[in-house]
C-alpha cells in the first residue's frame, strides 16, 4: 500500500520574469517526500531560476509555490533552515580549511560549535574528505570541492536537498563518486531535487523528472517512462561524408518509425536497429559510420524540442 | 539562547581575518606611525619655529595637532579599503554572501553582520594607533579612550556607504578611483595636516560636508584638552547620519543582489 503523505514542494502556474525576459513561464509540478526529482533541460531553460525560487532566494513573480507546506514569501527563513543547497558555483570559502568551511556554515544555522564539529567528522567521512579536513580549499580538485559543497549543505541535516547541476565540469570518475553519495542520501530518505543537462545523470539519479525548454515543462515522467513515450527502443545513428547528410537521408524514407537529421549525423528511431541497418545497406546507402544504441533521454529531448540537449 | 544573526555573519569574517591579521595590523599601524614621525616630528619642527603657526593650530604644537587626526584618517582608510574588494569578493568572486543567503540569514542580517565586522576591523586599526599615541607625552591622555569609538564611527561613515556602492558593482575596475579621488584627497585636505581654514574659501564647505573633518575635530578635541572640538553634537550627528544612511543603503543593495 502506498504511503500517502503531503508533497514537499507544490508549484502551480509558477512564473519568473526579469524585466521583459520570462525565465520561467508558468510551470506546475509536485515533489513527494523521499523522491529524487530532476529538472532536465539545456542552459537557459529556466532550471536554475526555478531552483532559486524553491531555495527562497528569488522572488516568485506570479503563480504559487509551497515548500514543506510553507510560503517562501513569508516563511523563507524557516524553509531555508530545513533545506540544503548545493549551488552550481560551489560558493566555498577558499581561504578557509575544509572543516572550517563546514563549521562556519553550520554557524549560519546557529548550530553550536561543538555540534558543528561532531557533524563535520561524520560528513567529511561521508564525502570521503576526512584526510583533507585541515587543508585549504583552494587547491582541491573540482570533484572534491563539489563533495565538500554537498557535505556543507548537509550540516543542518536537511529534509530537502537542492542540487544545481551537481556534476557539471567534473571528470567521469568524480561524477560516479558523486552519484554514489547522492544515491546513499536518497536511501536515507532525503528528498533530492536537482537540475542537469546530462541525460545519463538524470537516468542515474531521478525517480521522476520534468523536461524543461524555454521556461516551460515539455514532459514529465520517470526516465524509462519518457523514453517509452517519446522514443523507440533503439536508435540507429548514421554518419555520412560532410554535406551529404541531407541527400543521403532522403534515400532512407520508410525505415524505422522516425528520423532526425542532425548537422553531423542522421538518427533513425526503430524498434530493432539491426533490421533498420540491413535495410539501409539493402538500399545501397553506404554511411561512413553506423552505431546502434538504446534510446536515451537525449532522444526524448530531441523529439520534444527539435534540438539537441548539449549544442 | 540563539546567537544574534549579525554575529553569525561576523564569525565568518573573523575566522578569515585570523589568517591575515598580521599583515593587516602591520599596514594599519605602520602607515600612521610613518606619518607621525615624518610629518609630526620632522615637518613639525619647521612649523613650530614659526610663531604664527602655533596660533593657527589652536595654540598646540604641530605634532599635537596632527597626531589625534591620524586616528580618524586611519579609520577612514581602514573602513574604505575593506569596503571595496573584500565586499565585492563576497558577491562576485567567492559568492560568500550568496552562500549565506541560502541559509536562514536574510540579506539585511548579512549587511548588519558586515557592519559589525567593519566596526571590529576599524577598531583594531584605530586601537593600534591610539597605543602609539599613548607613547608620546603630548598625546598621552584619557581622551584616547573616547577618541577610539569616535574614530570607529568616522570609519563606519565611510565603510557603510562605500559597501552599499561596491556591493552593486560587477567588478573592481572602479575601486582604485575611489581611493585616489575620494579617500586620498580627504586624507590630505580634510583637516588632518593643516586646518581647513587654510583651504581656499570655496573649498572649505566641501570639507564641512564630508565626514572626515567632523571625525578629526572630535578626535583632536578628545585627545588634546586645550583644543575646542566645536559643535560636538553636529559632528556626531553628521557621522551618525552617514553611517545610518550607508547601512540602509546596504540593506537595499544586499536585498536587490541576493533576492532578485
Amino acid at each position: 500500500m502506498p504511503i500517502v503523505s503531503d508533497p514537499v514542494i507544490v508549484a502551480s502556474g509558477l512564473r519568473k520574469e526579469f524585466g521583459d525576459f520570462v525565465a520561467v513561464d508558468g510551470i506546475d509540478f509536485e515533489v513527494r517526500p523521499g523522491e529524487s526529482f530532476g529538472f532536465l533541460g539545456p542552459n537557459g531553460a529556466g532550471k536554475t531560476s526555478t531552483m532559486r525560487m524553491i531555495g527562497c532566494v528569488s522572488q516568485v513573480t506570479s503563480g504559487s509555490l509551497s515548500i514543506f507546506g510553507l510560503d517562501p514569501e513569508h516563511d523563507g527563513r524557516e524553509i531555508r533552515s530545513r533545506m540544503g543547497v548545493v549551488p552550481q558555483t560551489d560558493q566555498l570559502d577558499a581561504e578557509l580549511t575544509v572543516s572550517e568551511n563546514l563549521l562556519i556554515y553550520g554557524r549560519y544555522f546557529d548550530i553550536p560549535r561543538a555540534e558543528c564539529r561532531r557533524r563535520t567528522v561524520d560528513l567529511l567521512d561521508f564525502v570521503q574528505l576526512t584526510d583533507r579536513a585541515n587543508e585549504q580549499v583552494d587547491p582541491l580538485s573540482g570533484g572534491m570541492k563539489r563533495r565538500l559543497a554537498i557535505a556543507r549543505s548537509l550540516i543542518n541535516e536537511p529534509d530537502l536537498l537542492l542540487l544545481d547541476e551537481p556534476t557539471t565540469g567534473l571528470d567521469p570518475q568524480a561524477r560516479h563518486v558523486l552519484w554514489d553519495r547522492l544515491y546513499r542520501l536518497k536511501q536515507r530518505g532525503v528528498t533530492l531535487v536537482l537540475t542537469t543537462h546530462y541525460m545519463d545523470e538524470a537516468e542515474q539519479l531521478c525517480d521522476r523528472l520534468v523536461v524543461m525548454d524555454q521556461g516551460r515543462i515539455a514532459a514529465e515522467g520517470s526516465p524509462s517512462d519518457l523514453i517509452n513515450r517519446y522514443s523507440t527502443r533503439e536508435v540507429l545513428e548514421l554518419r555520412f561524408a560532410v554535406d551529404e547528410n541531407q541527400s543521403e537521408a532522403a534515400k532512407l524514407g520508410g525505415i524505422g518509425e522516425r528520423h532526425e537529421l542532425l548537422p553531423d549525423r542522421v538518427l533513425i528511431y526503430a524498434r530493432n536497429g539491426e533490421d533498420a541497418l540491413s535495410e539501409v545497406h539493402r538500399r545501397g546507402v553506404d554511411p561512413v559510420g553506423s552505431l546502434i544504441r538504446r534510446s536515451s533521454l537525449e532522444d526524448v529531448f530531441l523529439r520534444l524540442t527539435g534540438r539537441a540537449l548539449i549544442d | 539562547m540563539s546567537t544574534p544573526t549579525a554575529v553569525r555573519v561576523w564569525e565568518n569574517h573573523l575566522l578569515r581575518y585570523r589568517k591575515i591579521w598580521g599583515s593587516h595590523m602591520l599596514g594599519a599601524f605602520v602607515q600612521p606611525v610613518l606619518y607621525l614621525l615624518g610629518m609630526g616630528v620632522g615637518v613639525g619642527a619647521l612649523v613650530d619655529r614659526n610663531a604664527g603657526s602655533v596660533v593657527t593650530l589652536d595654540g598646540v604644537s604641530y605634532f599635537a595637532f596632527l597626531a589625534p587626526a591620524l586616528l580618524a584618517t586611519t579609520a577612514m582608510m581602514s573602513g574604505g579599503q575593506t569596503s571595496l574588494w573584500e565586499v565585492a569578493d563576497g558577491f562576485i568572486w567567492s559568492h560568500r554572501y550568496q552562500a549565506m543567503a541560502s541559509t536562514p540569514l536574510t540579506p539585511s542580517e548579512i549587511a548588519n553582520g558586515l557592519a559589525l565586522w567593519h566596526a571590529t576591523r576599524i577598531a583594531l586599526a584605530v586601537t593600534a594607533v591610539a597605543a602609539v599615541l599613548a607613547l608620546f607625552e603630548e598625546t598621552r591622555s584619557w581622551g584616547l579612550l573616547l577618541a577610539v569609538p569616535v574614530a570607529v564611527l568616522t570609519g563606519l561613515a565611510f565603510a557603510l556607504p562605500i559597501s552599499a556602492w561596491s556591493s552593486s558593482r560587477k567588478g573592481g575596475a572602479s575601486f582604485p578611483a575611489v581611493i585616489r579621488f575620494i579617500l586620498i584627497p580627504m586624507f590630505l585636505f580634510g583637516g588632518a595636516f593643516f586646518p581647513v581654514s587654510q583651504l581656499p574659501a570655496w573649498l572649505q564647505p566641501v570639507a564641512y560636508v564630508t565626514p572626515l573633518w567632523h571625525g578629526i575635530e572630535l578626535c583632536r578635541g578628545a585627545v588634546i584638552s586645550s583644543v575646542d572640538a566645536g559643535p560636538v553634537g553636529v559632528h556626531i550627528a553628521v557621522l551618525v547620519g552617514y553611517a545610518v544612511a550607508g547601512l540602509v543603503a546596504c540593506h537595499i543593495s544586499f536585498s536587490r543582489t541576493l533576492r532578485p
